[in-house]
């Protein structure tokens, strides 16, 4: 087991993959009979520090519809300096700039620690990075101020290169024009017109040029077009920073009870359009500000009269939602134009209520644009989140990639169903497309709009060696993931990572096969499948599926070990209860919030959302993570817990009381003042790190807001059977959930009657 | 007619005295004689064509003198083409004489035509005299002989309208009698030559024309002498009984009516011939009672004529009349059969006649009467002629207006006697030879132009200063009107819009508000019918008033609104009559009773007045205003103050015209002046700036910005407005930021290549913005080009010259696209005014663009070719004042009326949803609406005709209000009192606005048919009903509307209806929407332009006007002309030096830049009243008129002649004269 789980943890580290199986059922069927498919969360762009890129382009194998990269499994004749492809057995001269190669002079792609290799190749002209600001104006004053200041700091923090357009929409959607002297100059569109990209461009001028440019030749202007309302930063910082100064609050008046009129579809509809027609293909991150739920146009999620609310849940289920198709499949036409060119959508939404991230969250989701929400754009909340989102890394790139497209080769026996994550298909059938879909499936190659290092896409994958046709002992399975995307730095790069696993008969190595789970790893990728149906399924139907899988899994590995799964059992257990399945106690745009974050981050990341962290402070030692369990509350503790998305510390009743009594402020109690610090400054450093920041929450027993706590712990101790536990221990939970125990039992139950 | 001779009765005549008016006709008895030269009117020469007889009567205009009455001799003694025709000839006496002659047959007629024509030129003042004499004959013909004398030129020319005859009948026989004629007698002769000749010769009368005829003399001696022989018996005859004559012949006419008609066609060119032909009958009738002069005609003058002026005249007449003689062709049948040999004959003996007077115009008078034996009682008629000015109704019987037939005459003529063409003569005035001379009519009640009568026959061709001359309307009426104008009395004409008075407002609307083409409706529907003339007001409701006129006084009456009548609704007004000791009050318009509300009750005195009657404005005055409350607002609130929007095209040519960066240099001044109710106080008035081309660009100008914002929409198909506040500001708020912006507009766009412009959305885009902001408004769009880029009324070029002159040219003056219209309807819900300023380099479909403008009570101003250099004055000054006037928004305007009569019809800027309210959604100081009545019902003459104009308007500060203008008119039983008090000026007015809009629906020449006609019919149907009988041949004009005809035909030679080759769509289309807004002075200056000899200039006053003619141009002098949309200054080509230096500062004439647009600043007292004389026009003008310096034969000098609008134009368009006899033909059809 440990040697597994270093293992596990070593291929993580260089190659940026977890897979649920390290050792492969040699047979479909037997694949089949392990529930959990093959399968593994893929991080293409996990940071290396230790890994240089090299300075050239990949080699690739002849073969028209094979072109893999040649890498470490591949066997290699130095003498007749041939090598063969390890995908389709094709034997490949190596090119002429290998001429000097031999076993002691090898290149850095068959040494075997560059199983994950990264390319700078040379493709065109490096086209800066495009950032697009569109700014909701229908916010109160002082959001408003504080998102143009985020906006304005956010200038510097652009490279200097980068091109930025700003465009700000109401009522009315206005294109700002950046480069004008004396006067600021912006193209303005109604918010209530559906506008085909065409009929934008030629709006906004950017048409013409093209003809005029046929007509006269050689004139450079046609650039000046293409640049009026993207500039790049240290040309029109001054510009861009007076003219946000300047932004004032939409001036249409609001009559009593209405919303504001917010024309979001028709303004991120004019965004697209306006990098569709300048920069297609290139990098470049819309970035949307929104302080409230599009009200008019397309995309309109909610109408202008106050007395309807936004749709909720009870809503949706009952088909009461009257915009929600529409504007979905508007948001998700635009989401796809934009993938298409390779431009991420960010959205920022900061309200108190609702701002229709569900109808809009494809536009990220597909894009690979992030989400953030939160109450206001005057909070830490907002305004570091988006400070991070310009983070640097080590090297003082940005931690953002651009135009990712992902290709996925995988030797015969294994086909790739699909890939769930923050990607679009490019619908590239190939050789190893499986016809079984999971996911985003049916291609080869994915479209990943922006990239940055933790992203991370759930592969599955399905074996399709019949039973009758054994793998060769000894033979082994490659997967190989060729990214290619645009560097922070405006370098195209490649990135190629390839896996090889051995096969193993499951008839005669299933012990094996059971030991080489990856419950953590697998616990995820059976989430990500959950959640990927949650999307499209309602929500009992995914529980459903869910338990029996569970049940399937549970009587496949009863008889063997079924304890190497229990850890995976509980992150279930967590997952059933988790926001991303359950719909209760959130709103529409929450869920899609929390979905949205769940399949793109790491696995660790993502093992917190599903089963958060909880941390115990007492005087009774150091702090030590305890069960989420309701029996971890008590009195005298500090409870620091981490689910993502907030931060909760919880004072127990005690330390609450003490606290209130003022203890932390007598010298003589220096050291309760130091508990209470602890967890401080642990949350701190949490918060440091993450992106996007979690909600901070500083609670005590008692509190309203320990509800974050209660309602994630396992409730082993409810009212029900408060009496026969004993009040010694923790704090009982008002709730009719079941417990975990409760909820193992009954699978052993299910289990073994239906295996009956 | 009748007008005339009434009051005239005394000397008027003689006197060139100012008011037609009666007083000055009048005098028919009193010793008028003289001047009546009227006879020359009789123009009797033309009737030379014995036979179109009939027609000779053209004469008659009895413009002045009125039928019935004496006056009735005068008008039609006038024959227009004495007049001229003897002055030219200079044989001014025999004119006198022929007359007569004419009268009593053809021949006179004859001579009145040609005559004129050719003598007329030299001695016009003389054969006017003649002309008067002629025209009245007291009761009895005689006044032929009298001329007026040569007296007031003028005047008499009038008279010598009555002449116009001449050309008809004579004009077959003319033709070669003209040519013979100057043997005969010199002036007129030609023309009737051969006919007329006779006659002249008997009409010693002929004297009169003879004066101005001399040089003719020669010529015209000869034909005399054709005539000579037996016209002169004849025209003895008709002399003595001259005035008849004049009727007589056209009694005779009758006959020849059958021939003027043929004539008509060429009536104006040959018109003369008819009367030749006129004269022939009439000689039998009017023989009769001239005994001699028929005979003479009859039997052997005609005949004789003919031959000789076939032969003779026939070459010369011919080359001139030629075009006559086609039109005749119909005439020419009924000439041609009969005619050579009668037709002949009768014209010979017009031709004769002519001659004669010419001849005798020295002695004229004398003439007449020892020309005929009648003289005797010649000699009474003499008296009558002068009087005939007034006499007409001597005359009335002797059919003074003979002498216009004359036209007719020619198109007969012109198988025999083609060369009837005054023209023959050397006198003949270029293209009027023909008619011109005999319309002498009606000047002569001037006095001038007595002699004419007689004398036109002998001219054959009507003298330009025997026919009724505006000229001499207008100063008479200046003369007369010395007294403040009050409007207390009911039915009271007011003075003309050229003459400077004031008004004291009494309890109707001062003229400057309200102007009716009637101050005495007929009480019946029948009546009115029968009479044709049109029952209109102009009303111009925010008129402005002279600085020494207290504009209308604000009545607040208080939470409850104004006081109105129950029933229909009408405002308190000084015809409400209190009844029940002031408790209720009786409303004038529907007689309904209606409690007083007990705040506004008072007690009335023993008359039945109130009380406070004159402390009340609404009792007192005609014109007033009310507080308006809040239930006579839109939405029930309080209207918003204005704004006023400005939309600059900056296109590329928009640019490079500079007009874009005068615009924005402009309003930076501008924007201080916008209006304001007081002037202490800033305006309320606020402003917004959008530019366009393809797409729009609002700016954002809030005070608070540190630099103007641009907002560019460039979905054109779909306008709004892109930003609400900051869009529209006050000036002085944001004035720096203002100012940034109008110098960054010009910077921005100069190098813009964008060629293509919208239309449709940036009226969209100035409506969406006042929606917005919830407030009326005016856009003021400056705009270059078809709009031809993508976007709703989108428009394409369709100017095809291939479709003017069929059926199909009315589409071009229909919007090309509906767009427009809906628009315009959005836009007058909102109280969106548009004024178009357009600067087009090509087409660009005005009639299209000027839709919303038109239907929003907006302007549009057009700068073809705009070239900062010489347009930016003008432009500048339109802007300005455009900007600064005084206006009111979303106005609407009701019209309620006695029961009786009501309103049906309305022209004008506006747009009507319904068919009583107008709805303005901007109505300023300069726009004027006409409305049409009709009856429904009958008037009482007691309580004659109310109306009352209500105009609820918002005014520039947002002050709501209700501005009513009241008006009575007199009612009548009686025709002629419908004729006495109209206003032709008026009358003008509403016939041009109810042409130009008739283009839309119907070919252009049906609608020149139509107006001639209706004329036709005023006019006949006075000459049946109110003038005196007379000859046929003559023409009688009612004194009220003697420049009818001269103005009528300026309409219709407008280029609107009558386009030259070189006239655009655009410019028809520009001119059209023009007038539809026009009030009455201005049209009268449009049709009409004024045209003044600057030799000589006193401080104080103006030098008088001259005519609108070329021949009126010396060649030494310098004139302005101006037309309220064109300013001339014409230098003639022998100008004398010291009059180039004090004007331009250069001793060569040849060194006068043509291309200067102002006068130089010269230190002389001669320049300086000069540029104060422009200025002072200017001033007078709602339009800025560009100074534009016209020398003598030079290339530019074709657009100056365009103005001279009695002569013939190159579009073909009739001259004075020749209209004249056309018109009297008709008349004469008419009446047979």
């Amino acid at each position: 087991m440990a040697t597994y789980q270093e293992f596990i943890q070593q291929n993580e580290d260089r190659d940026g993959v977890r897979f649920s199986w390290n050792l492969w059922p040699s047979s479909r069927l037997e694949a089949t009979r392990l529930v959990v498919p093959v399968s593994c969360l893929f991080t293409p762009l996990k940071e290396r520090p230790d890994l240089p890129p090299v300075q050239y382009e990949p080699v690739l194998c002849s073969r028209a519809n094979c072109k893999a990269v040649l890498n470490p499994l591949c066997q290699v004749d130095f003498r007749a300096k041939i090598w063969a492809c390890n995908f389709c057995f094709q034997r490949n001269p190596f090119p002429p700039s290998y001429a000097g190669i031999s076993e002691v002079n090898q290149p850095a792609e068959l040494m075997p620690q560059f199983s994950t290799i990264e390319y700078i190749v040379q493709r065109g002209p490096p086209t800066p990075l495009i950032f697009l600001y569109v700014v909701d104006t229908c916010l109160e004053e002082e959001d408003l101020q504080a998102l143009k200041e985020s906006l304005q700091m956010s200038l510097s923090l652009l490279p200097p290169n980068a091109l930025v357009g700003l465009i700000t929409f109401g009522r009315m959607v206005q294109v700002h024009e950046l480069s004008c002297e004396g006067i600021a100059k912006s193209y303005v569109f109604r918010g209530t017109k559906d506008l085909s990209s065409k009929q934008i461009q030629e709006m906004l001028g950017l048409a013409k040029p093209a003809a005029a440019a046929a007509q006269q030749q050689g004139r450079p202007p046609v650039c000046l077009f293409l640049f009026r309302f993207l500039q790049p930063v240290h040309r029109v910082d001054m510009n861009l920073t007076d003219l946000l100064g300047e932004l004032q609050r939409d001036p249409w008046p609001v009559p009593q009870g209405k919303r504001p009129l917010r024309s979001t579809g028709v303004a991120l509809s004019v965004a697209v359009g306006l990098l569709e027609g300048t920069f297609p293909n290139t990098g470049a991150r819309v970035m949307l500000f929104i302080g409230g739920p599009p009200t008019q146009g397309p995309g309109m999620v909610v109408g202008d009269e106050l007395k309807t609310p936004i749709r909720s849940w009870h809503d949706i289920q009952k088909d009461n939602a009257r915009h929600l198709k529409k504007a979905t499949k508007y948001y998700e036409a635009m989401a796809n134009r934009s993938a298409v060119n390779g431009h991420s959508i960010d959205i920022y939404a900061c309200a108190l209520d609702q701002t229709g991230l569900l109808e809009m969250k494809c536009l990220s989701n597909l894009t690979g644009g992030h989400i953030v929400m939160g109450d206001s754009f005057n909070t830490s909340l907002f305004k570091q989140t988006f400070q991070r989102v310009f983070s640097k890394d080590y090297n003082g790139d940005f931690r953002m990639a651009f135009g990712g497209v992902m290709e996925v080769k995988t030797s015969r026996e294994l086909k790739v169903c699909g890939a769930i994550g923050p990607c679009v298909s490019l619908n590239s059938k190939g050789s190893c497309v499986s016809e079984n879909e999971m996911g985003v499936g049916g291609t080869s190659q994915w479209k990943v709009c922006s990239l940055n290092p933790s992203t991370t896409l759930g592969m599955y994958f399905e074996v399709v060696n019949q039973h009758n046709a054994p793998v060769p002992q000894g033979g082994r399975g490659v997967v190989q993931f060729v990214t290619q995307y645009q560097h922070s730095s405006a370098q195209r790069r490649i990135r190629v990572t390839t896996i090889a696993r051995n096969w193993a008969d499951a008839q005669s190595q299933i012990q094996h096969i059971e030991s080489s789970f990856d419950q953590e790893a697998a616990a995820v990728l059976m989430a990500r499948l959950g959640v990927f149906r949650a999307e499209s399924e309602e929500g009992p139907d995914v529980l459903r599926w869910l338990d029996r899988q569970l049940i399937r899994l549970v009587k496949t590995h009863l008889k063997s070990s079924f304890s190497s799964s229990r850890l995976h059992l509980q992150f279930m257990f967590h997952l059933r209860r988790s926001p991303f399945l359950q719909v209760f106690n959130n709103s529409p745009d929450e869920s899609s919030y929390y979905r949205h974050h769940f399949v793109r981050q790491d696995l660790t990341q993502s093992l917190i959302m599903v089963q958060p962290i909880l941390y115990s402070y007492s005087f009774h030692g150091p702090p030590e993570p305890v069960l989420l369990d309701s029996s971890s509350i008590l009195p005298d503790r500090i409870l620091l817990m981490d689910t993502f998305f907030q931060l909760v510390i919880f004072h127990g009743e005690t330390i609450a009381q003490w606290r209130k009594a003022g203890y932390q402020e007598m010298a003589e109690y220096e050291n309760f003042k130091q508990l209470l610090q602890a967890p401080l400054d642990d949350a701190q450093e949490i918060l440091q790190t993450r992106f996007p920041m979690p909600r901070y929450i500083d609670t005590e027993h008692g509190g309203s807001q320990a509800r974050f706590l209660l309602s994630k712990v396992n409730p082993s101790q409810t009212h029900n059977n408060l009496y026969a536990w004993g009040q010694e221990t923790g704090a009982p939970i008002l709730t009719d959930d079941v417990s975990l125990q409760v909820f193992m039992d009954h699978l052993k139950k299910l289990a073994v009657s239906s295996s009956a | 007619m009748n007008v005339n001779q009434h009051t005239p009765m005394a000397s008027p005549y003689g006197q060139p005295q100012p008011g037609y008016g009666q007083p000055g006709y009048a005098p028919l008895d009193g010793g008028y004689p003289a001047p009546y030269a009227p006879y020359n009117g009789p123009a009797s020469a033309y009737q030379p064509g014995a036979p179109q007889q009939g027609y000779s009567p053209f004469t008659s205009f009895p413009s002045k003198a009125v039928a019935a009455n004496p006056v009735s001799d005068l008008s039609s003694p006038l024959d227009l083409g004495p007049a001229r025709g003897p002055p030219a000839s200079g044989a001014p006496p025999v004119s006198a004489p022929q007359p007569y002659n004419q009268y009593s047959q053809s021949q006179g007629d004859m001579q009145n035509g040609p005559p004129l024509m050719t003598q007329a030129p030299p001695r016009p003042a003389v054969s006017q005299p003649y002309n008067h004499g002629a025209v009245n004959l007291p009761g009895p013909q005689p006044s032929f002989p009298q001329h007026y004398g040569p007296p007031p030129s003028m005047q008499q020319v009038t008279n010598q309208m009555t002449g116009m005859q001449i050309a008809s009948g004579p004009p077959t026989p003319a033709g070669p009698g003209y040519a013979p004629p100057h043997s005969s007698q010199p002036p007129v002769s030609n023309a009737y030559s051969a006919a007329p000749p006779p006659s002249y010769t008997h009409a010693p009368p002929p004297v009169s024309s003879a004066p101005t005829q001399p040089p003719p003399p020669s010529g015209p001696a000869p034909s005399q002498q054709y005539y000579g022989g037996p016209p002169p018996p004849s025209q003895q005859q008709f002399n003595s009984s001259l005035p008849p004559t004049s009727q007589q012949q056209f009694t005779s006419p009758a006959p020849p009516p059958s021939s003027q008609q043929s004539f008509p066609p060429t009536s104006y060119s040959g018109p003369v011939p008819p009367p030749s032909q006129a004269p022939a009958p009439q000689v039998s009738q009017p023989q009769q009672p001239f005994p001699p002069t028929q005979p003479p005609f009859s039997s052997a003058p005609p005949p004789v004529s003919q031959p000789a002026f076939v032969s003779g005249p026939p070459p010369p007449a011919q080359g001139s009349f030629p075009p006559r003689a086609p039109p005749p062709s119909s005439q020419p049948g009924s000439f041609p059969p009969p005619g050579p040999p009668p037709t002949s004959l009768p014209s010979g003996q017009y031709t004769g006649p002519m001659p004669p007077q010419q001849q005798p115009p020295p002695t004229q008078p004398s003439p007449y009467h020892s020309g005929p034996p009648p003289p005797g009682s010649q000699m009474p008629p003499t008296s009558m002629a002068q009087s005939n000015h007034l006499p007409p109704g001597p005359q009335g019987p002797p059919g003074p207006p003979g002498p216009l037939q004359q036209h007719p005459p020619q198109p007969g003529m012109p198988g025999g006697f083609p060369p009837q063409q005054n023209g023959a003569f050397g006198q003949v005035r270029g293209p009027q030879p023909g008619y011109a001379g005999p319309y002498p009519g009606q000047p002569n009640y001037g006095a001038p132009a007595p002699a004419p009568a007689p004398a036109p026959p002998a001219q054959k061709r009507l003298d330009p200063d025997a026919i009724p001359s505006p000229i001499q309307v207008i100063e008479d009426d200046k003369a007369k009107s010395t007294e403040p104008f009050t409007t207390g009395v009911r039915g009271q004409a007011p003075p003309l819009v050229t003459t400077n008075f004031q008004v004291k407002d009494q309890g109707n609307a001062s003229p400057r508000f309200v102007r009716c083409t009637a101050y005495n409706m007929p009480c019946t529907a029948d009546m009115a019918k029968q009479s044709q003339v049109p029952l209109a007001a102009v009303i111009k409701p925010l008129a402005t008033l002279p600085q020494d006129e207290s504009p209308p006084y604000l009545v607040d009456h208080g939470e409850g609104g104004p006081i109105r009548c129950n029933r229909c609704k009408a405002y308190m007004c000084p015809y409400m009559q209190f009844i029940e000791g002031g408790r209720r009050f009786q409303c004038g318009f529907c007689s309904c009773v209606t409690e007083v509300p007990p705040h506004y009750f008072q007690h009335l005195d023993h008359t039945g007045k109130r009380v406070d009657c004159y402390d009340r404005p609404e009792l007192s005055l005609g014109s007033y205003e009310f507080l308006a409350t809040v239930d006579y607002c839109k939405n029930n609130k309080l209207p918003q103050p204005p704004a006023f929007i400005f939309l600059i095209d900056v296109s590329y040519n928009a640019v490079k015209s500079g007009m874009v960066n005068i615009v924005c240099q402009e309003l930076k001044t501008l924007l201080d002046y916008l209006p304001r109710e007081n002037p202490e106080m800033d305006s309320m008035v606020r402003v917004g700036f959008v530019t366009y081309n393809k797409v729009l660009h609002f700016y954002n100008v809030k005070a608070s910005l540190a630099q103007p914002q641009m907002l560019v929409v460039s979905d054109v198909s779909d306008m709004f407005v892109p930003l609400l506040d900051g869009f529209l500001v006050n000036v002085n708020e944001s004035r720096l930021v203002i100012e940034s912006l109008l110098d960054q507009i010009p910077e921005m766009f100069a190098d813009t290549r964008e060629t293509e412009t919208v239309f449709g959305p940036v009226i969209q885009a100035g409506l969406e913005a006042l929606k917005a902001a919830d407030c009326a408004g005016k856009l003021f769009v400056f705009h270059t080009s078809l709009p031809i880029a993508e976007a709703p009324g989108k428009l394409k070029n369709r100017e095809d010259k291939k479709l003017i002159g069929t059926d199909k040219e009315k589409s071009l003056f229909q919007p090309q696209v509906g767009f427009y219209n809906t628009l315009a309807k959005e836009c007058v819900a909102q109280g969106c005014c548009v004024d178009l300023f357009l600067f087009p380099n090509q087409y660009v479909d005005v009639a299209t663009l000027g839709v919303v403008p038109v239907s929003t009570g907006g302007s549009v101003y057009k700068y073809t070719y705009f070239q900062a250099q010489t347009d930016k004055e003008r432009f500048l000054n339109d802007l300005r004042r455009d900007v600064q006037k005084l206006v009111g928004f979303d106005a609407v305007m009701r019209v309620r009326t006695s029961t009786g009569i009501r309103a049906t019809d309305f022209f004008g800027s506006f747009f009507m949803s319904n068919t009583t309210d107008v709805e303005l959604a901007g109505l300023d100081c300069d726009k004027a609406i006409t409305v049409e009545f009709k009856h429904d019902d009958k008037l009482s003459e007691e309580t004659g005709a109310l109306m009352q104009c209500a105009v609820l308007y918002t005014s520039c500060s947002g002050q709501r209000r209700l501005r009513v203008h009241n008006m009575a008119v007199n009612c009548c039983s009686q025709l002629a009192d419908l004729y006495r008090n109209c206003e032709t000026d008026t009358i003008i007015n509403f016939f041009s606005k109810y042409a130009f809009r008739g283009i839309l629906s119907n070919p252009t020449k049906a609608v020149r048919d139509t107006l001639v006609n209706q004329c036709a019919q005023i006019l006949a149907c006075y000459r049946k009903n109110c003038a005196s009988p007379s000859s046929a041949g003559q023409l009688i004009l009612p004194e009220c509307m003697k420049l009818l005809p001269v103005y009528l035909n300026c309409v219709l030679k407008s280029d609107v209806l009558l386009p030259g080759a070189d006239v655009s769509l655009d410019d028809r289309a520009y001119l059209r929407q023009l007038i539809s807004c026009m009030d009455v002075a201005e049209s009268h200056v449009f049709f009409y332009p004024r045209l003044l000899p600057l030799t000589k200039l006193e401080s104080g006053s103006l030098p008088v006007a001259v005519r609108d003619s070329e021949e009126r141009l010396s060649k030494g002098g310098v004139y302005i002309l101006e037309t309220g949309l064109h300013l001339f200054l014409w230098v003639g080509a022998s100008v004398q030096q010291e009059l180039l230096l004090n004007i331009f500062g250069t001793p060569s004439f040849s060194q006068i830049d043509p291309n200067m647009t102002s006068l130089p600043v010269l230190d002389n007292p001669f320049s300086e009243r000069l540029r104060e004389i422009i200025d002072s026009f200017r001033a007078q003008r709602s339009r800025y008129m560009k100074l534009m310096v016209v020398k003598q034969e030079d290339r530019t000098e074709l657009i100056f002649r365009h103005f001279l609008v009695e002569d013939k134009s190159a579009s073909g368009g009739a001259s004075y004269v020749d209209f004249l006899c056309h018109m009297h033909k008709e008349i004469r059809q008419l009446l047979s």
